[in-house]
């Protein structure tokens, strides 16, 4: 396991070299001078000029990569140009906005996705497993913007429960924070919840299908301890990848939804700096959250491991 | 008894306390906040409550005093002296006095990235004449400087503070407004404080302002109408009509002072020489008589605009009366197709992805297919589009303009031969000539009759189609007076009451 665990980090630093250059080379793809979009309306030719100095936007692209990455194992990310902050503190800033959304987003997928999936899985052919996939159906397809317009208009503006959109740091005011983050949390959960729901059918109905549970039934244990204890253990391991995927996806910024809510996280930092042609942020984001992508396969890697002691060896 | 009489005292303290700090619900998240830097509208919106300047103007579009009382200008009209407004401090205390407005006159002309270099470009030197008294001197006439002294480049930034932050003294900006900046969360919102210095502290009656951006206008008038906003601005013509029944909210209509058209490639690149509309005028008079203006108003803008043929409203006094909005005439634009030899002619209409923008093309495409034309439609983002303009690859690119108050600031970078705004490829030596001669007329009647030579020949040439000018659409609670409706589209801080 050690062993293992060595070579997967090992294996961390050329993938973070190889996104860095990746990161970089596919943004400079995108079209339009980025001087110019930034140099707003005015388009002043000089200014045109001494952005294209600035961001060394004339020199050779491996300069700039070169310039990036020594900044970055300096720890400095460069600034926006936009607004002038440096991208660290941008990300810093955010970072904690769109972990405690995607942490809250997760926690209500798996409280309803996975207590959905046993049940419609034990109960297959019921009323229940008709309702839970008639949910998943409803969370799978349905738009995350849409949920949430509709959401604010009854919570919001009918009924005046919960404020439209904002953020309140959970330090200043917990209950307003926790006001705030419902209604996207709950929309981006959702959604998550519903595939969650589907993989945690299909895992369990295999596995309640195997020899082992029939025996573990033979042996006459009761029905919860052969659902909870010897089933669902074995049915974890893919929806414990899919859960880390997902998570890194909420990690990476759920764009719509932080646009619906106005939640300031990397969704709404990102997409608002590639429309700007900000290439700093942009960068620095992104290899923010790219890393936290393979920390949390390494992390799933690990609950494997936790779940299923057959690995161990 | 006690207990009603308490909760209802409560209840109007806590109304009071919310009552304090107007919050306001913008469409963009402004760019950097030095008024030297600043590229972006939205940001204007913000400077608007923070930092004064020289002068404003006003729902006319008159220039008023603001930080200057009373100005000058010297008999050739080559200098422009100003009176400072005595007693006057930045929001960190320093004193506002004719030194600090030639270092603010001088930053913004010679900082590296400076944007305002180009509207004071004319201004030479500026001399101190006593501590309230300043005189810029210009190299040669210059009638738009006014004008772009009521914007940015009027600003006015404290100098010590400028000094000791450099280039990155927007992110804590210190100006002479009636409100000073408190923070900014990128995205996420602007705080902004009362000075209590401020100049004309009685106006004043909220103690902070919130700016927060939402840039979809649905969410953004969801939090209006649950009162997470007071006022927002930029609303969608098409929610105008039921919110005018709201009893509980306000709207108000502003004509912009910029324009919506369509920019032709005239002479921007090759490709204005292979399409029959880049290369002959009469295709392109044709095409501008295919379209219905008030149709294209009704269909893209809920009728929320004013139609017009020019760079500036017909409202303004700088309209060219002699030049008037022409009617559609179907039959005339095919007879002008047939003598220019093309009865189907082809070109693509580049746009950029904003809603409007997409269903102004649509509009355009279906009114001068009856004409005989075929239009096709190329939509990109709209950093892909402008650089498209830039380079010449288009025939044809639907482009607003937000405006500037003097007219000047929607035509000369537009009109003017290798101008930056100049998409179109528009150059004629005499439209030139006029251009610089309205820049050094000073008498609005004079200058007037060189805007009406202009329009003959630039809106005869038609490398810009201008087809109306947009509402600024503003909602609020009606709870809030003293908004004042100035065509410039920014809101004024300063007079505005919200009652209890």
């Amino acid at each position: 396991m050690f062993e293992y665990l060595l070579r997967r980090l090992a294996s961390i630093v050329p993938t973070l070299v190889f996104v860095s250059m990746l990161i970089f080379g596919l943004q400079q793809l995108l079209p339009g001078d980025p001087a110019k979009i930034l140099a707003g309306e005015e388009q002043d030719p000089s200014v045109i000029a001494y952005l294209h100095k600035k961001l060394h936007l004339d020199e050779p692209l491996p300069m700039r990569y070169a310039y990036w990455i020594g900044g970055v194992l300096r720890g400095d990310f460069g600034e926006s140009v936009r607004s002038q902050e440096p991208v660290l503190d941008l990300v810093l800033e955010k970072l904690p906005v769109t972990a405690e959304l995607a942490l809250l987003a997760m926690g209500i997928a798996l409280v309803i996705g996975i207590p959905a999936g046993i049940v419609s899985a034990v109960g297959r052919g019921t009323v229940w497993d008709a309702a839970a996939n008639l949910f998943a159906l409803w969370g799978i397809s349905t738009p995350n913007f849409w949920l949430g317009i509709l959401m604010i208009l009854l919570f919001s503006v009918q009924l005046g429960w919960l404020p439209a959109s904002g953020y309140v740091s959970p330090f200043e005011d917990w209950r307003a924070n926790l006001a705030a983050m419902i209604m996207p949390a709950f929309v981006l959960g959702n959604a998550i919840a519903a595939v969650l729901m589907r993989h945690t059918r299909s895992a369990m109905l295999q596995v309640l299908s195997s020899d082992y549970v029939r025996t573990a039934r033979a042996k006459g244990l009761s029905e919860p301890v052969v659902v909870l204890r010897h089933a669902l253990r074995n049915a974890l391991t893919p929806i414990i990848t899919l859960g880390a995927l997902e998570l890194g996806t909420l990690l990476s910024g759920a764009v719509l939804t932080e646009q619906v809510f106005t939640i300031p996280g990397f969704g709404k930092l990102i997409i608002d700096s590639v429309f700007n042609r900000d290439y700093a942020v942009v960068q620095g984001v992104v290899l923010v959250t790219a890393s936290a992508y393979i920390a949390l396969s390494l992390l799933a890697d690990l609950a494997y491991f936790a779940v299923n002691p057959r690995l161990r060896t | 008894m006690k207990r009603t009489l308490l909760a209802a005292m409560m209840f109007a303290a806590a109304a009071l306390a919310q009552a304090q700090t107007l919050r306001i619900g913008l469409a963009e998240d402004p760019d950097v906040l030095d008024p030297t830097l600043a590229r972006s509208f939205v940001g204007r919106i913000v400077f608007a409550a923070m930092c004064d300047k020289l002068v404003d103007v006003d729902e006319k579009l008159n220039i008023v005093p603001q930080l200057a009382t009373s100005w000058q200008w010297s008999a050739d009209h080559k200098a422009l002296t100003m009176k400072i407004r005595p007693g006057v401090t930045f929001q960190d205390g320093e004193k506002l006095d004719a030194a600090a407005v030639k270092y603010s006159i001088e930053r913004h002309k010679t900082m590296p990235g400076s944007n305002r270099r180009g509207e004071l470009a004319p201004v030479s030197s500026v001399d101190v004449l006593d501590p309230l008294t300043v005189r810029l001197n210009l190299s040669a006439p210059f009638a738009p400087l006014l004008a772009a002294l009521a914007d940015r480049a009027g600003m006015i930034v404290a100098p010590k503070a400028a000094a000791a932050e450099g280039d990155k003294f927007g992110a804590h900006p210190v100006c002479a407004g009636p409100y000073k900046f408190v923070e900014r969360v990128a995205q996420d919102r602007i705080t902004l404080e009362r000075y209590d210095g401020y100049w004309d502290k009685a106006a004043l009656h909220f103690d902070k302002i919130e700016y927060t951006p939402i840039p979809d206008a649905t969410v953004r008038l969801a939090n209006l109408k649950s009162g997470q906003f007071d006022f927002i601005e930029r609303v969608a013509p098409s929610d105008i009509a039921a919110l005018e029944k709201d009893k509980k909210l306000k709207v108000a209509r502003i004509t912009e002072i910029g324009y919506q058209g369509i920019t032709i490639n005239v002479g921007k690149s090759a490709r204005a020489q292979s399409n029959p509309l880049g290369r002959d005028a009469r295709v392109r008079e044709a095409f501008e008589l295919a379209l219905d203006r008030h149709g294209l108003a009704q269909v893209v803008m809920d009728n929320e605009a004013t139609v017009g043929n020019q760079w500036v409203a017909p409202t303004s006094p700088y309209y060219a009366k002699n030049m008037p909005v022409p009617q559609r005439n179907v039959a005339k634009a095919k007879a002008l197709l047939k003598a220019a030899g093309v009865e189907h002619p082809s070109f693509t209409l580049l746009t950029s992805t904003a809603s409007d923008a997409q269903r102004l093309a649509l509009v355009v495409q279906a009114m001068t297919r009856e004409a005989g034309f075929d239009v096709k439609i190329q939509t990109a983002e709209f950093a892909t589009s402008l650089n498209m303009a830039d380079k010449g690859d288009f025939d044809a690119y639907v482009l607003a303009w937000s405006g500037r108050a003097d007219p000047d600031g929607n035509l000369f970078s537009f009109d003017g031969c290798k101008q930056p705004l100049n998409y179109a490829g528009y150059c004629d030596a005499e439209t030139d000539k006029l251009l610089a001669q309205s820049r050094t007329e000073l008498d609005p009647a004079a200058r007037k009759k060189i805007y009406e030579q202009i329009a003959a020949r630039v809106l005869a040439a038609r490398p810009i189609v201008y087809l109306y000018h947009r509402n600024w659409l503003w909602a609020y609670d009606a709870k809030l007076s003293g908004v004042r409706e100035i065509p410039d589209g920014l809101l004024r801080v300063a007079g505005l009451k919200m009652a209890p």
